[in-house]
């Protein structure tokens, strides 16, 4: 178990080497770099602000120093675009607000979804379950960026119940909106995988044997069915939680939260290197993190399986 | 001691909104009824760059500097210069020496009074090579004396034709006269700093913890991609004046969802989507507002070497350049107020004077018919050989369907192919500035209020000729015009010329539409460049 | 955003694997249960009616992708909705261009994106897990020890950089795409090749000396195609989803072309100014093509899964 822990880590290493030399390879390869403007600048300016961020050196150089300084310091550097922030100031900003919505949305996603899929498989072939397949697969796959205008344009113009973007420190009238924009689409997948998956256990022949012995159904389903039949959605977790840090792109360009997605696209944009690679490293770290955990929360319900 | 204080503190609010309920504020000079809330709320499409008044770079940042500090002059409603920091200035007779007298109650936010050795400071920080500002050229344009030398790091910056003789004067030298030079001064570049904030804190001066300014305003809050708070600064010299008690940006990316959170209540201003404006106009004609500026919308021809050859020949230009419908683009594609361009200069340029162009006074039926001779004389075009041409521009929604439509005006009127290329903001500068285009979309927007800003951009050295267009009857025209008593004819003719050899292709003049709330007022509507002050603002009583 | 998850590709193994040691007789029975499955013969034919849309849709109309209607252009909220009287079927987009034979083209360019992309990631991933589960050994750990690396990348978040940086093209966004999903396919297809490797007929092939690679491409490949045929059904409509969050995002296809993400991403800014045809549309034929591929993707695993017996 151990040894699984400390080997999955190790994988880190190497992922962020990676991550570090393919962003310097795109950021050395573009044209157009973080200091152009449609004033082009003197060329005695433009020096003055390479030597200022260290771009003046040679390539191999900025990226020892770069993987020095986040190792040693944890300081991923200045941010091109922004004087008085740095990236560690961005990504502080800016992640929490995302881990914020993202947990919600996490959390509803699986507490509705388990729940939606596990009624539908109990009253498999009914309206009930027709209904939550109907939409289910509606919601999986109405885009986003579809979903969070109506949404505002509903509860922001049209009843006035809720602030239409923004984050305000994240009062919670100001993560509804963003959270189910967020989330619907993965709630629909973990019914549908919930679903499809209880239905494979309710025919399996210990619960038949329950259902059997005369055993409330309730009860069937809390202590025999669910664990064996979350295992699927546990296995989607993994893939889910990169889609959702990927999702929050939307959400922030709809809603202004401010998170970490909004900073990704804008330093694209405008060639922050600085702030690209360290929120591609935080979200690779993460990713790694988070897989982890999923692999050791399998191994717990599911106890066939040994690291 | 701490219960006191908060009973005070809470006597004293009582006490001030007892006043507030009782006597109805109004207007010190219009005598308009004010509303009880104060605050102005408005959308910004991206997070400003900075609000260091020396390294701000973009208009959403010089919006803010403008509230949280104050330069030598300020802009009125119509962009006429009045007095700042600064109660006035004399000029010497050959015109290189300018001495700006200080106000003796202006205050830094903290209480310091402001010296001119402040903006001796500021300045020599804006053209500091350690600084590296962005916006250093602004003070080599400026003319200060030894600027251009401190930039490329030949002179130090203490060299910089700047002094202060004493705590409220300040004079500067130029290298040469400049006729518009105070107008300058307006701008953020040349606001001061209080020296010892930006020794103590470094680069984080400017967070709300650490700033100190001196402005109508102060920076009380700064959610980055979020939101920033500005809030009144009562030590500021004209505080009685100030109406506005909070100014708030709310960075929104999308400008859809920016209308609906305005029609929502939630914003005071924002932007009109394109093609929108006629809509709106009619729905809510007291808030959709459009406001003219003093920039141009063009294409570029490639005329460098290795350009197309057959944008090389010039009745081809001249036809393209008939066959734009520009009545269609600006009603139908745009439809904000914008206005039809036939030449390059904004004709609201102050003290330009719109130069007589046969092409402005045709037909669209006439210009057309006109395209397909030229056309057809060059041998390309419908029956002729066989063109196509690839139109350059960055991303945008709006830029997107001007190039959409221009090629189609080309393609149904002259039969030339076109395709189109969009690009990202910095790829695309990048391309363009190499000469690595067809044609290439081109905007320019003043730096001042005179119309050398546009027209220097076709001389042969300037860095900003993408079309790489070289004529030296223009480069001579406009090297004289600097000096001469009347540049206007000069301009007239660079404008004949422009329209007779097309090097590029003028589209529109540009003019903003914004939804206004209804209750707003003191908006410069007039001021071609929009320097807004928060300070001129407010809002009256909703009718 | 649709995955497809891991209980279908283990399923998939299952059912490979049966397709493999029955023979024929397997996608015989396959194509009869999958026959009588009646979401996803809709599927299917949704699928197929879709298709034809795509291809030949452009036929019905008299106008252009690109031709603007000028009168309509700036009036298009009163007069481009659709109409049969002017040609319009679906109406005009705001430009005033024909929002039928755009539909056309966005369909045929989402599809291909689909297959595209879902045919690189297949192969690649095929491939890849082939070569290091026959092998074995160090080789197979190196291997699969990349792949592990390569899953905690952010692809999507490195691909919008490439879009930004190099300039959107439609070669990037597929090879973009398709290396993003790769990935789960070589493990499938790794673990598939595993216990192929010692069926008779590999051993024989090695005995009489066939070159590795010969082996690969001519004995497991083959063997792992109802895999890969379901597997890419269900990668097709997540490769669809994808290009139209990067259309999204303003990288998708070049303009005057255009995809379904980019016509429903454009019609949702509008949607408010009295134009809900510019979303309609686009939308109902997206959402038509994903239904039908989800459809189609569960019948196909159905039919080949042999627990449903």
């Amino acid at each position: 178990m151990f040894n699984f822990v400390l080997k999955r880590l190790a994988i880190a290493v190497p992922t962020i080497l990676i991550l570090v030399i393919l962003s310097f390879m795109l950021m050395f390869a573009a044209p157009g770099g973080p200091f152009n403007s449609e004033r082009p600048l003197p060329p005695q300016v433009l020096a003055n602000i390479e030597a200022r961020y260290g771009l003046d050196q040679p390539y191999w150089k900025q990226m020892y120093d770069y993987v020095v300084n986040v190792v040693t310091r944890f300081d991923f550097g200045p941010s091109f675009q922004y004087r008085d922030r740095n990236v560690n100031d961005v990504i502080m900003q800016g992640f929490p607000v995302t881990l914020t919505y993202g947990f919600w949305s996490f959390l509803i996603a699986v507490v509705v979804g388990v729940s939606l899929g596990v009624v539908a498989a109990i009253r498999h072939n009914t309206w009930l379950d027709y209904f939550a397949v109907g939409i289910t697969v509606g919601a999986q796959v109405l885009p986003n960026f579809v979903m969070a205008p109506i949404l505002v344009l509903v509860f922001t113009l049209w009843l006035g119940w809720l602030p239409g973007g923004g984050w305000q420190g994240g009062q919670w009238q100001y993560l509804v909106l963003p959270v189910i924009a967020l989330s619907t689409s993965y709630m629909a997948s973990i019914a549908r995988i919930m679903r499809s998956s209880m239905l494979e256990v309710l025919n399996a022949g210990f619960i038949r044997t329950a259902h059997a012995k005369g055993l409330p159904m309730w009860r069937i389903i809390l202590r025999h069915a669910l664990k064996p039949a979350m295992l699927p959605v546990l296995s989607y977790l993994g893939p889910a939680f990169v889609l959702m840090i990927t999702g929050s792109v939307v959400i922030d360009v709809y809603f202004s939260t401010g998170g970490i997605g909004q900073f990704f696209v804008n330093s694209a944009f405008s060639r922050d290197y600085a702030v690209i690679m360290g929120i591609t490293i935080l979200v690779g770290v993460l990713t790694i993190l988070f897989n982890l955990v999923v692999d050791l929360l399998y191994a717990w319900i599911d106890p066939k399986i040994r690291y | 001691m701490k219960l006191k204080s908060l009973l005070k503190t809470g006597s004293a609010l009582v006490l001030l909104s007892a006043v507030a309920a009782n006597a109805q504020a109004t207007h010190p000079q219009t005598g308009e009824a004010l509303a009880e809330v104060q605050t102005f709320t408005y959308r910004v499409l991206d997070e400003h760059s900075s609000v260091d008044p020396q390294v701000v770079e973009d208009t959403y940042g010089a919006d803010i500097v403008r509230d949280l500090f104050e330069g030598l002059m300020n802009q009125d409603a119509e962009g006429e210069v009045t007095p700042g920091v600064a109660t006035g200035y004399e000029v010497s007779e050959d015109g290189l020496t300018y001495t700006f007298t200080l106000r003796d109650n202006a205050l830094w936010s903290n209480g310091d009074p402001i010296m001119a050795s402040d903006f001796v400071f500021a300045w020599k920080r804006a053209v500091d090579p350690a600084l590296a500002s962005e916006y250093a050229w602004f003070m080599e344009l400026m003319s200060i004396q030894n600027a251009a030398e401190i930039i490329a790091g030949e002179m130090d910056k203490d060299d910089l034709g700047v002094a202060a003789p004493d705590d409220k004067t300040f004079v500067v030298t130029l290298s040469q006269p400049l006729p518009y030079f105070a107008q300058m001064t307006t701008h953020s570049t040349t606001f001061p700093v209080h020296p010892a904030t930006v020794e103590e804190f470094g680069d984080a001066w400017t967070r709300p913890e650490n700033i100190v300014s001196n402005g109508a305003y102060i920076l009380r809050e700064h959610v980055p991609q979020e939101r920033l708070v500005r809030v009144r600064n009562e030590n500021y010299w004209d505080n009685d004046n100030t109406i506005l008690d909070e100014v708030t940006s709310l960075v929104i990316n999308d400008v859809n969802q920016g209308l609906t959170r305005f029609l929502a209540g939630e914003l005071d201003r924002t932007e009109i989507p394109p093609g929108q404006f006629t809509r709106l106009a009619d729905e809510y004609p007291d808030q959709a507002i459009s406001i003219p500026r003093l920039c141009s919308y063009y294409y570029n021809f490639n005329l460098a070497e290795g350009g197309p050859e057959a944008l090389q020949d010039v009745r081809v230009r001249q036809a393209m350049n008939l066959a734009v419908n520009r009545d269609v683009i600006v009603n139908n594609v745009l439809g904000a107020g914008q206005t039809a361009a036939y030449n390059f200069t904004p004709v609201l340029t102050a003290g330009f004077e719109l130069p007589e162009l046969p092409i402005a006074d045709m037909t669209q039926e006439e210009r057309n018919a006109m395209a397909v001779e030229l056309i057809t004389e060059a041998g390309y075009g419908i029956g002729g050989q066989p063109l196509s041409i690839e139109l350059l521009y960055n991303t945008d929604e709006a830029h997107r369907n001007i190039a959409v439509a221009l090629g189609q005006m080309w393609q149904q009127t002259l039969g030339i192919q076109t395709s189109l290329a969009n690009q990202e903001w910095q790829t695309f500068l990048q391309t363009r500035g190499n000469q690595n285009f067809e044609m290439a979309r081109g905007a320019w927007c003043g730096d001042y209020n005179e119309a050398s800003t546009f027209l220097d951009l076709v001389t042969t050295n300037s860095g900003y000729n993408d079309a790489k267009y070289s004529n030296a009857e223009v480069d001579q025209l406009m090297a004289d015009a600097k000096t001469a008593e009347d540049p206007q004819p000069n301009y007239t003719r660079v404008e004949e010329i422009i329209a007779e050899e097309v090097p590029i292709i003028p589209i529109y003049h540009y003019a903003d539409g914004y939804m206004f709330d209804e209750t707003l007022r003191g908006w410069p509507v007039d001021n071609v460049e929009q320097n807004w002050y928060s300070r001129d603002l407010y809002k009256v009583v909703a009718e | 955003m649709m995955y497809p998850d891991k209980t279908t590709a283990d399923g998939l193994v299952g059912a490979a694997h049966l397709a493999e040691v029955q023979g024929r007789s397997l996608w015989k029975d396959a194509r009869q249960r999958f026959a009588r499955n009646k979401a996803a013969v809709a599927g299917l034919i949704a699928l197929i009616l879709i298709t034809l849309f795509a291809f030949f849709g452009g036929v019905l109309t008299q106008w252009s992708t690109q031709e603007i209607d000028w009168p309509m252009m700036g009036r298009v909220a009163q007069d481009g909705g659709p109409s049969f009287a002017n040609g319009h079927y679906f109406g005009v987009d705001e430009l005033g261009r024909d929002l039928y034979a755009r539909t056309v083209q966005g369909t045929r360019i989402s599809l291909l994106v689909g297959f595209v992309g879902a045919g690189i990631a297949v192969i690649v991933g095929t491939l890849y897990g082939a070569i290091a589960g026959y092998f074995g050994g160090r080789i197979d750990g190196i291997m699969m020890r990349s792949v592990d690396i390569l899953m905690a990348i952010p692809f999507m978040f490195v691909l919008i950089l490439m879009l930004v940086i190099f300039g959107r093209s439609i070669l990037m966004l597929f090879i973009g795409i398709g290396l993003i999903s790769w990935l789960d396919m070589s493990r499938i297809a790794r673990g598939q090749t595993l216990t192929l490797k010692n069926k008779e007929f590999v051993e024989a092939a090695v005995a009489t000396g066939v070159r590795p690679l010969t082996i690969i491409l001519r004995h497991i490949v083959p063997n792992l195609l109802g895999l890969v045929i379901v597997y890419a059904t269900l990668l097709v409509p997540s490769m669809i989803i994808t290009e139209s969050f990067i259309s999204f995002l303003g990288l998708g296809v070049q303009e005057p072309a255009t995809s379904l993400g980019a016509l429903i991403s454009a019609g949702a800014g509008q949607m408010q100014y009295g134009v809900i045809w510019q979303l309609a549309f686009p939308l109902f034929f997206f959402i038509v093509t994903l239904f039908a591929f989800f459809f189609v993707g569960d019948g196909l695993r159905d039919a080949l899964d042999p627990k449903d017996r």
